[in-house]
């Protein structure tokens, strides 16, 4: 075994940092459609209204019931050939729009669930002083499920972060791609994909920490 | 003027309320006693709609609500005539004392915000908690937690208040503190409708006196009348399990 090229790792650095906007776009996209579309699903969930209950169960039920990856290329390679005006929709709007729909249905049940969670008590209360329902859901539920549903949120936000990686087999060049086209010329495959790692790992830490302190903020009313 | 006529509420085929017929004057103060498990909290949460009842009708002043066909609109202005006071305080978690009491003065009277910190800071020194403006839930004693839960239906300044047991769940060291401030409510010509298990309190502070069992007001009187001259049998058992 040969030792690692160092410095072939350190110049190719600046290159894939400069593909770093693109995944965390991709991935801040994916997650605020995500979590809008979750917040959504989920409050149906809870409500039920007659006939949109059975379609998000279907919805979910499919979002978690296929791999990512084949959600992507059916998107992507197979709809166009049946849905004319999807022809001309590009491998990010596609990456961006898979992410979205596939975390929003693992969301959307932690959501659910952490709703759920909150004491029945809370939902009388904001009753008793003449809420609509849907002030009770913005102003009481959601802010005490948030809480709850937090740390599995953050978890399925680096999920999805690493998963951007994946609009590379939709030919988008992003790190993953820009590694690829690196290495495919210098042939140092390992060294150009362990640098990709490095910065996805350092990317997920700083995120890591980030929750730490969001954590903490959405907890400061239940400190005795 | 408040007007309940033929209120009934089952659960399967059983009727926890029987046909209540109940007339409260302005600034009158309630109290119901009775057993636990004869109706005397589903009557509030029925008033309130947090139990929907099956049949019957609810007048507050010019509102006249019919149970079995009440629609949204109706529910929301009912229980914004009506403050709730429960058993477990139910504050919101996620909000300060302050906030906890602004809350239906911001959503449901529209009022400013500034104006709605204004009033809720008023509130809170009636209830002896200014200090505690800031604090969430999490970090008040029982005691003062009930006293913002009372605080948060003073909010809605309301032509009836009810109040769920209100210190029932508190330890005994609290329970002093709560009356006092119901005391002070009072005072203020409130109309009340108290459902508590604290009999010398029910004494003083009761124009008027309801025993209930078996999802019926079963006699009604003066505190007087009630707790010196009691006549039905059931009545007088109760009183002498709870040793008055």
């Amino acid at each position: 075994m040969q030792g690692l090229d160092l410095e072939y790792m350190l110049g190719l650095v600046p290159v894939i940092l400069g593909y770093v906007p693109l995944t965390l776009a991709m991935a801040a996209a994916g997650m605020a459609g995500a979590l809008v579309l979750a917040v959504l699903l989920a409050v149906e969930r809870v409500v039920r209204v007659p006939v949109l209950d059975w379609l998000v169960v279907l919805f979910i039920s499919f979002f978690r019931g296929t791999p990512l990856l084949v959600q992507l290329f059916l998107f992507y390679y197979g709809l166009p050939q049946v849905v004319s005006f999807l022809t001309r929709i590009d491998g990010v709007t596609a990456a961006v729009l898979g992410l979205t729909l596939h975390f929003a249905a693992y969301m959307a049940e932690s959501i659910r669930a952490a709703i759920l969670g909150v004491d029945r008590s809370q939902w009388e209360a904001a009753q008793s002083i003449g809420m609509t329902q849907a002030q009770l859901m913005m102003r009481i539920i959601l802010p005490q499920a948030a809480r709850v549903a937090a740390p599995t949120l953050v978890n399925y936000f680096i999920d999805m972060l690493n998963g951007t990686s994946l609009a590379f087999t939709l030919g988008v060049t992003e790190m993953m791609g820009a590694a690829q086209k690196e290495a495919a010329g210098s042939f140092l495959y390992f060294e150009a994909f362990l640098v990709v790692a490095v910065i996805y790992w350092i990317m997920v830490e700083t995120l890591s920490q980030a929750q730490k302190w969001l954590e903490t903020y959405l907890n400061k009313a239940f400190v005795r | 003027m408040i007007s309940i006529r033929g209120l009934t509420k089952r659960f399967g085929d059983k009727a926890v309320l029987d046909n209540i017929d109940l007339d409260i004057a302005s600034g009158e103060r309630v109290v119901i006693i009775g057993p636990s498990g004869t109706g005397k909290s589903t009557l509030l949460r029925c008033l309130n709609f947090l139990d929907r009842p099956d049949a019957g009708q609810i007048s507050i002043g010019d509102l006249t609500v019919d149970a079995a066909r009440a629609r949204k609109g109706e529910i929301l202005a009912l229980r914004r005539r009506t403050g709730f006071v429960f058993q477990n305080y139910a504050l919101f978690a996620n909000k300060t004392a302050k906030e906890n009491i602004m809350e239906a003065l911001v959503t449901v009277q529209r009022l400013p915000r500034e104006d709605a910190a204004k009033r809720a800071l008023a509130i809170l020194s009636e209830t002896g908690l200014a200090d505690k403006a800031d604090s969430y839930p999490a970090a008040l004693s029982g005691g003062q937690q009930q006293r913002v839960g009372i605080g948060r239906a003073m909010a809605l300044d309301a032509r009836l208040m009810l109040f769920d047991e209100p210190t029932s769940a508190l330890d005994p060291e609290w329970v002093g503190e709560v009356l006092d401030l119901m005391r002070r409510v009072a005072e203020q010509k409130q109309t009340m409708l108290i459902v508590t298990h604290e009999m010398q309190f029910a004494r003083e502070i009761a124009d008027r006196v309801l025993f209930m069992e078996g999802g019926r007001i079963v006699e009604a009187g003066t505190p007087a009348e009630i707790f010196e001259a009691p006549r039905d049998a059931r009545l007088q058992r109760f009183l002498s399990r709870v040793g008055r």
